[in-house]
């Protein structure tokens, strides 16, 4: 299946849960946020939340800024 | 001379300086910057991930345990996109603080007073504490103050131009009317413009570009630390009235001269 992830597109090859995803990319979820199709997803609801073919998924971070 | 802390929405701080993230050569010269300047907190932007090097993760690495984070909306142009990040980053970093930055223009990166008055008002009926970055307007002011803004941030010149604070006359109204704290934000250059701020009697400075670019960062973060509580504490003092003339700092009586043994 496929997601826009981040604004690029990116084939699953199951549909994995949000904390699958992450652990896939090597991101903590401890500092991140992730919105799929414009909405928040809470922390702990991650391993719960399956992604569907088609949906856009954004995992964001702190950086440094003013 | 007895001062009082900083306080935001009942949140008491350490310090009056507020310091940016943004644009250091190394994280290492941030670690450094940051231990130098002691500051209140720290303003951090909201971005992506990038997937291909997710070691920016480190970031935190640098940064003090425990020191507060204030979340930024930079580079957002309308509220709902200031919004939208306010609650990522709310999620993100389990905070309720956010500077809401809604730009108007990217040539002065201006603030679109509009939108931001309108994320402010949003924001702040879902329980965010809000810091709104401002223009020198005391009539936006007031409307953010009204709409529950735990704080002013008036610029005190555009953006990272290091111009300082062009024009103290607004910043000084809107000084007379709040009862928010107003914090100068953005256009410190160096550190007499940090003091003059505090001298005008502001209740903190955020600055950025002024320490990152310095030559030398950590002595610019220090030098800042040390301006900020010089003009606090000057304006604390009360300055002298200027005079017209000279007026002699030694007393005139008893003088050893053949003015005055004559």
């Amino acid at each position: 299946m496929k997601i826009v992830l981040n604004g690029e597109p990116k084939a699953l090859s199951s549909n994995l849960s949000i904390q699958q995803l992450l652990d896939q990319l090597s991101i903590p979820a401890g500092r991140v946020a992730c919105e799929v199709n414009l909405k928040i997803i809470k922390r702990g609801l991650y391993p719960e939340t399956v992604l569907q073919d088609g949906d856009t998924v954004e995992i964001i971070q702190a950086i440094g800024g003013g | 001379m007895q001062d009082t802390n900083l306080v935001i929405a009942g949140t008491t701080y350490r310090s009056r300086l507020i310091l940016g993230t943004g644009k250091y050569k190394t994280l290492e010269l941030m670690k450094q910057a940051l231990a130098a300047a002691q500051p209140a907190m720290v303003t951090v932007a909201i971005r992506r991930v990038n997937l291909k090097d997710t070691s920016s993760q480190s970031f935190w690495n640098f940064l003090p345990e425990g020191l507060p984070i204030l979340p930024n909306t930079a580079g957002c142009y309308t509220a709902d996109d200031a919004i939208r990040t306010a609650h990522l980053a709310r999620e993100a970093l389990n905070t309720p603080l956010i500077k809401v930055e809604v730009i108007g223009d990217p040539k002065t990166l201006y603030p679109d007073v509009e939108a931001t008055l309108q994320a402010t008002r949003a924001l702040v009926k879902e329980g965010f504490v809000v810091l709104p970055y401002t223009n020198d307007d005391p009539i936006i002011a007031r409307r953010l103050e009204e709409a529950g803004a735990a704080t002013i941030m008036p610029l005190a010149s555009p953006i990272g131009s290091g111009q300082g604070i062009l024009n103290p006359l607004p910043i000084r109204f809107i000084l007379e009317q709040s009862k928010v704290p107003v914090i100068v934000d953005a256009g410190v250059g160096t550190a007499s413009d940090a003091a003059v701020a505090m001298e005008l009697g502001a209740a903190g400075v955020l600055m950025n570009t002024a320490v990152a670019e310095a030559q030398d960062p950590v002595g610019m973060a220090q030098a800042m630390r040390l301006s900020v509580e010089a003009g606090r504490l000057s304006y604390l003092s009360g300055r002298m009235q200027k005079k017209y003339g000279a007026s002699p700092s030694s007393p005139t009586a008893g003088q050893v001269s053949t003015l005055t043994s004559r």
